[in-house]
């Protein structure tokens, strides 16, 4: 285990994006998530880690809302991004996701073009006066996206054509082109192949500069490679939560422990 | 690589508080839930046709079930019998006795209206024939008080429904305004009344100018013969066809050109399967005109694609696993599959047959082609064999001859025959789905 | 012999062939049964399927090439100058047919002997009456060589079938002799019992084709046969529909374009009605309604599908028409006259539609993977947005074929257009008019009294034809379009 490389990175910042405090899910009668408190950062690549069916997928999705498209499931607890309630009923969750986008673990770009991929959040929240203004954020998010240069000649191709690695990242440019604060990200490189997905971990090291990440990965060694912060769950409870050189070498709990030597998971 | 060219980070985007939906995004929601509601509009709207739909159906409908009668009692003596027998029109003989015993028995139970022979013809008809027949095979009774129940005519019939009213009715011979009060006075005194009409569902077609006498019986017979055909036929056939393509057929040109002129068939306008029923079935084959024969051969070829294609589902839904396992233990392919996988397959087979025979069952275009239309079922057949030769109607044809009749009379009984197919298809969609829940595996 | 008489000989022959076939294999397998290659009922099943097959396959043949060749012979013996005016051979030889079905008919009855129906000449005898007094009724004295030709037919068709019965009874036991002969113990059976089984299945697959070739067959060979008498040019190019009333051509403007103008506008009333609602219903009940909801409503909806065509004609014919006549007619606005009218079968036929643009709809709609709607609202789109900008464009051409099925399905319908649309033949913008279809034409002109093959009556066919056409073109084109512009998902 302790060949992986390990990299000593600062903590830009101590700034807190996002607060979680108690939080419960419930699939129907299932306790999904059970009392959950973390304090994600800004500028900051966090990574959830555990194993399968452990619940960190679920509780990304409750950060920008996304389980209230699931019927049966219920949400208790606070959850607070810049101090303010995201479950309040006064929040728009149309809104929400404006602030806080989301990258899947299966590419799935619209069957449109590319240009009209990333133009789509702009459009529906209004944030391009003219098409100039909209040309501009195209090529702002596709630069930010890591993939101008790959498709400048063929913004009107359509996005289902590229492969998977450049789907992906088209993803990511979709997701930034609507100026959001957080990027979630639910294992975003498990359909892709090795060149790819390190040409996505390279892209997530950059972003971090201009949003607070937070990225859920099955794989330990990306999370090694790409966060500053891990948070690892497991059965539901986030058992423990630091910095990510601390969680790899010197983890306090005997789960933690045990899931990183490979004992469970 | 990457070419991310970095803003750098002195733009910070404005920071808009989440509690405060924005102007946009409050059009946005009004936009959505104008969408929802055009929705639920669009649901609204079918569901109120089907609801209108059915109110019509019923409304029009159920006075065909019923029929005003008359009670007459009278007695009729040997010398009137053998009077009325000697004359040259026995039937109009016959009808004068009866006026004149009709008009003893309201004057002595006090009647006080004033009506002439001719009223009597308009508001009950001539049952002088019905009279004639009844002694004629009951001689026995001549000289016994005996009770007719008689039909009153469509337009006291209709008085009573409501289709008929004081406002809306014109003289004729067939009812006159005048009419009305004696009609009253006999329902008063209890001679006139409201029964239930079993010769509409047991009798047969009545000529055009006696709607009050239609019966939807030998249409029923007919239809039934008809769906005999159909099953014996497209059932054996569709299930053949089906195990060919789904388990034997390899995949070449004529397999392929099969599977096309299947689902082209099933697309093809009922009207053209009557033409092809009509110019292969009478005209060149000499089948006879008007047969459920013909009715049940052309309505077989337009329900095998849709059996084809519901058997088909019903054998891929068997997992492969059955027949590896057959084939494992030495089966033969044939034996696997008729051992097998056909018996597990069996109650979707079953669930789609009756879907199509209940398709098949409301058919009318071919029929009308085939000589089903116009004063068919005139009697029920004779035998079980002459079922399917004799001249006889169905009951989609029935209601359309009824439909195409000047008299308004008729439309009443289409109603009611719409009301007793409805009945029937209702019947087989609800045993469907039944033997669907019921026997159906979720592999 | 009878006909169900031949057949229960043949099906007595089977019977017993089976009970000797295998009795025969388990004698050569003395009495064991474990020594024979396949089970025993195989070995019975052998004979039995080789008795049958052969004899009714050429039953079949002889029963259908048996009317040509019989045709043919008696065509030889009538005279060129039978064919009167305006009349055509075919006339003549349906003459034939009634005359020998009514000497038939008087022999069965015992009103005139087999040797006397052979031998009557119409010279001596005024057929036409003797016909009648056995309730065949003919429309005109019987010349002597029509006489002569049905005496002909009758006894043509009598030899022929004595021929038939002894060759099929004499295929029938010489295949179960054959296959008797063949009954031992180390024969594989089973293999030719399923060969044959599989050919059987063969056959009934083909019957799909049999009824394409016999629909063509039906519509080509009367509509070659229609414009001999009547030219296709008129036929296409003619703005009116008028036939005659005197039978046998001549006068009747036979223009298909006023029916083609009646089906279309007819239909595009009713896509007016079925699209939005059905679409829009597919989309709420997809999208937007909770699991009881849709569980509740789709049924109720796919009802409107599965009621009888009829009673959809008898609703447009004494409600909605009434219904729109109050609305519409001389008592308010006054533009409609009669209650059948386009609108009133439009309207009709349109609510008959809404389950199957609905049902279709719902179908693609539900095709568009789950992933494209998380990415839409990962976004933050609501959810109409998500719908009109990301599902339904992806969904589009299968909602398009959708609609080219509805509009097919549309086009073929009858009895709503018989009932509902009136019989009027016009070309006019006025949906309010009455203005009848192609489905309606021919059931007027295979239904009328027109002679069978007058011009009046055949062009039944040539509208069949053109329905046939169409109808496959819509179908073609919508499959076309579908495959060629359907997203990948995957």
């Amino acid at each position: 285990m302790n060949d992986m490389r390990i990299v000593e990175r600062d903590v830009d910042t101590n700034e807190v994006k996002i607060a979680a405090k108690d939080v419960q899910v419930f699939y129907g009668d299932t306790h999904a998530i059970k009392d959950v408190s973390v304090d994600i950062n800004d500028k900051t690549v966090t990574a959830f880690i555990g194993p399968s069916g452990c619940g960190k997928s679920t509780f990304l999705r409750c950060i920008n809302r996304m389980n209230d498209t699931i019927d049966v499931c219920r949400v208790q607890g606070d959850i607070r991004i810049d101090s303010e309630d995201i479950y309040d009923p006064k929040v728009d969750p149309v809104q929400l996701r404006a602030k806080v986008g989301m990258v899947f673990q299966k590419p799935n770009p619209f069957p449109k073009s590319i240009y009209d991929n990333v133009a789509y959040g702009p459009r529906i929240h209004g944030l391009a006066k003219t098409k100039a203004d909209l040309d501009d954020i195209v090529e702002k998010s596709l630069r930010r996206g890591a993939i101008w240069d790959e498709v400048k000649d063929r913004l009107h191709a359509p996005g289902t054509g590229l492969s998977g690695g450049q789907q992906q990242r088209l993803c990511i440019a979709r997701a930034v082109a609507t100026e959001p604060e957080v990027l979630l990200m639910d294992e975003p490189c498990s359909a892709l192949d090795p060149i790819a997905t390190a040409q996505v971990e390279e892209l997530i090291d950059e972003l971090r500069k201009n949003y607070s990440v937070v990225i859920v990965t099955h794989s330990m060694q990306q999370a090694a490679r790409v966060s500053q912060k891990t948070a690892f769950f497991h059965l539901g409870h986030l058992v423990e939560y630091g910095e990510t050189g601390t969680i790899f070498t010197n983890p306090v709990d005997p789960r933690t422990e045990s899931y990183i030597t490979g004992r469970i998971g | 690589m990457t070419d991310a060219s970095m803003t750098p980070a002195a733009a910070a985007p404005k920071k808009s508080s989440l509690s405060v939906v924005d102007a946009r995004t409050r059009k946005r929601n009004a936009a959505e839930t104008r969408f929802r509601m055009y929705g639920v509009a669009a649901i609204a709207v079918g569901l109120l046709f089907l609801l209108f739909l059915f109110a019509s159906i019923l409304r029009s409908g159920i006075p065909a079930f019923t029929q005003t009668v008359m009670d007459v009692e009278f007695v009729l003596t040997q010398e009137q019998f053998e009077q009325a027998e000697s004359k040259m029109l026995k039937t109009g003989e016959y009808q004068n006795i009866f006026v004149n015993a009709l008009q003893g028995q309201l004057e002595e139970s006090g009647f006080e209206v004033a009506f002439d022979a001719k009223a009597i013809e308009r508001i009950v008809g001539k049952p002088g024939g019905t009279i004639r027949s009844f002694y004629l095979e009951n001689p026995d009774r001549v000289g016994t008080p005996v009770s007719f129940e008689l039909a009153a005519s469509s337009r006291v019939d209709g008085y009573f429904n409501g289709r008929v009213t004081r406002d809306n009715i014109v003289d004729s011979r067939f009812l006159m305004a005048s009419d009305l009060d004696l009609v009253d006075a006999l329902e008063d005194a209890g001679i006139i009344r409201g029964a239930f009409n079993w010769n509409f569902i047991t009798g047969t077609d009545s000529g055009v100018d006696n709607p009050g006498g239609a019966g939807l019986g030998a249409s029923v017979i007919g239809s039934f013969f008809m769906m005999l055909v159909v099953l014996f036929l497209s059932l054996p056939i569709g299930v053949a066809a089906s195990i060919y393509l789904e388990e034997f057929a390899p995949k070449n040109r004529w397999t392929d050109l099969i599977e096309v002129n299947i689902s082209n068939l099933a697309a093809v306008p009922s009207i053209v399967f009557g033409i092809l029923g009509l110019a292969v079935f009478i005209q060149f084959a000499g089948l006879p005109q008007s047969a459920p024969l013909v009715g049940g051969l052309v309505l077989t070829l337009m329900t095998l694609p849709t059996i084809i294609i519901s058997t088909r589902a019903s054998l891929a839904a068997v997992p492969p696993s059955i027949r590896d396992a057959a084939l494992g233990v030495g089966a033969s392919k044939m034996q696997s599959v008729f051992h097998h996988v056909l018996p597990l397959a069996m109650p979707g087979i079953l669930t789609g047959t009756i879907i199509g025979l209940a398709q098949a069952l409301g058919e009318t275009a071919p029929l009308l082609l085939i000589g089903m239309v116009g004063f068919v079922a005139r009697e029920y057949p004779e035998g079980f064999l002459s079922g399917f030769t004799h001249a006889n109607s169905a009951m989609p044809a029935q209601i359309y001859t009824w439909a195409s009749r000047a008299d308004p009379g008729f439309y009443e009984k289409a109603w009611g025959g719409i009301i007793i197919l409805l009945l029937f298809l209702i019947t087989m969609n609800a045993i469907a789905v039944i033997l669907r829940r019921r026997f159906e595996r979720r592999w | 012999m009878p006909f169900t008489w031949l057949v229960l000989i043949i099906l007595a022959i089977a019977a017993f062939g089976f009970v000797m076939g295998r009795s025969r294999a388990l004698q050569s397998a003395g009495g064991d049964s474990r020594d024979l290659h396949s089970l025993p009922v195989y070995y019975g099943s052998n004979v039995a399927m080789w008795a049958i097959v052969p004899a009714a396959a050429v039953l079949i043949i002889w029963l259908l090439a048996q009317p040509f060749f019989v045709n043919s012979r008696v065509l030889a013996t009538l005279p060129e100058d039978i064919v009167s005016e305006g009349s055509s051979i075919g006339l003549v030889m349906s003459d034939v047919r009634r005359v020998a079905e009514g000497l038939d008919v008087a022999v069965a009855q015992g009103a005139m002997t087999r040797e006397e129906a052979g031998s009557i000449n119409s010279e001596s005898t005024d057929v036409r009456e003797r016909l009648g007094e056995v309730g065949v009724a003919l429309g005109s004295n019987v010349s002597p060589e029509v006489l002569g030709g049905a005496q002909l037919y009758r006894s043509l068709n009598a030899t022929a079938s004595s021929i038939m019965a002894v060759v099929v009874l004499v295929i029938a036991m010489g295949g179960a002799g054959w296959a008797y002969s063949r009954s031992h113990a180390t024969f594989r059976a089973r293999n030719t019992v399923e060969r044959g089984i599989l050919a059987l299945l063969i056959f009934a697959a083909s019957i799909a084709i049999l009824t394409t070739i016999g629909i063509l067959f039906a519509l080509l060979f009367n509509t070659v046969e229609f414009f001999r008498l009547y030219p296709a040019a008129d036929f296409f190019f003619v703005t009116k529909w008028a036939p005659s009333f005197s039978g046998r051509g001549g006068a009747s403007d036979l223009g298909v374009l006023p029916l083609l103008w009646g089906t279309f506008y007819i239909s595009l009333i009713a896509l007016l009605v079925a699209v939005p609602i059905g679409l829009f219903s597919a989309i709420y009940l997809s999208e937007y309604a909770s699991p009881r909801v849709r569980g509740i409503a789709k049924p109720l909806i796919e009802i409107l599908a599965g009621i009888p065509t009829i009673v959809y004609g008898l609703f447009a014919l004494l409600t909605v028409g009434p219904l729109l006549v109050t609305m519409f007619g001389k008592d308010t606005v006054g533009w409609m006259q009669g209650g059948t009218a386009v609108m009133t079968a439009g309207l009709v036929m349109g609510i008959m539609l809404i389950p199957f643009v609905s049902s279709l709809s719902d179908d693609i709609i539900n095709a568009v993977p789950q992933a494209m709607r998380d990415g839409s609202y990962g976004l933050g789109a609501t959810q109409s947005e998500t719908i009109r900008q990301v599902i339904l464009p992806a969904a589009l051409p299968g909602i398009v074929g959708a609609i080219l099925l509805a509009a097919s399905r549309a086009i073929g319908e009858t009895m709503i257009v018989v009932l509902g649309a009136g019989a009027a033949a016009r070309l006019s913008l006025n949906p309010f008019e009455a203005m009848t279809t192609i489905t309606a034409k021919i059931v007027s002109q295979l239904t009328g009294d027109a002679d069978f093959a007058s011009p009046e009556a055949l062009v039944a066919f040539a509208l069949g034809m053109t329905l046939f056409v169409l109808t496959l073109g819509l179908n073609v084109f919508a499959l076309y379009i579908v495959r060629k512009y359907r997203e990948q998902y995957d």
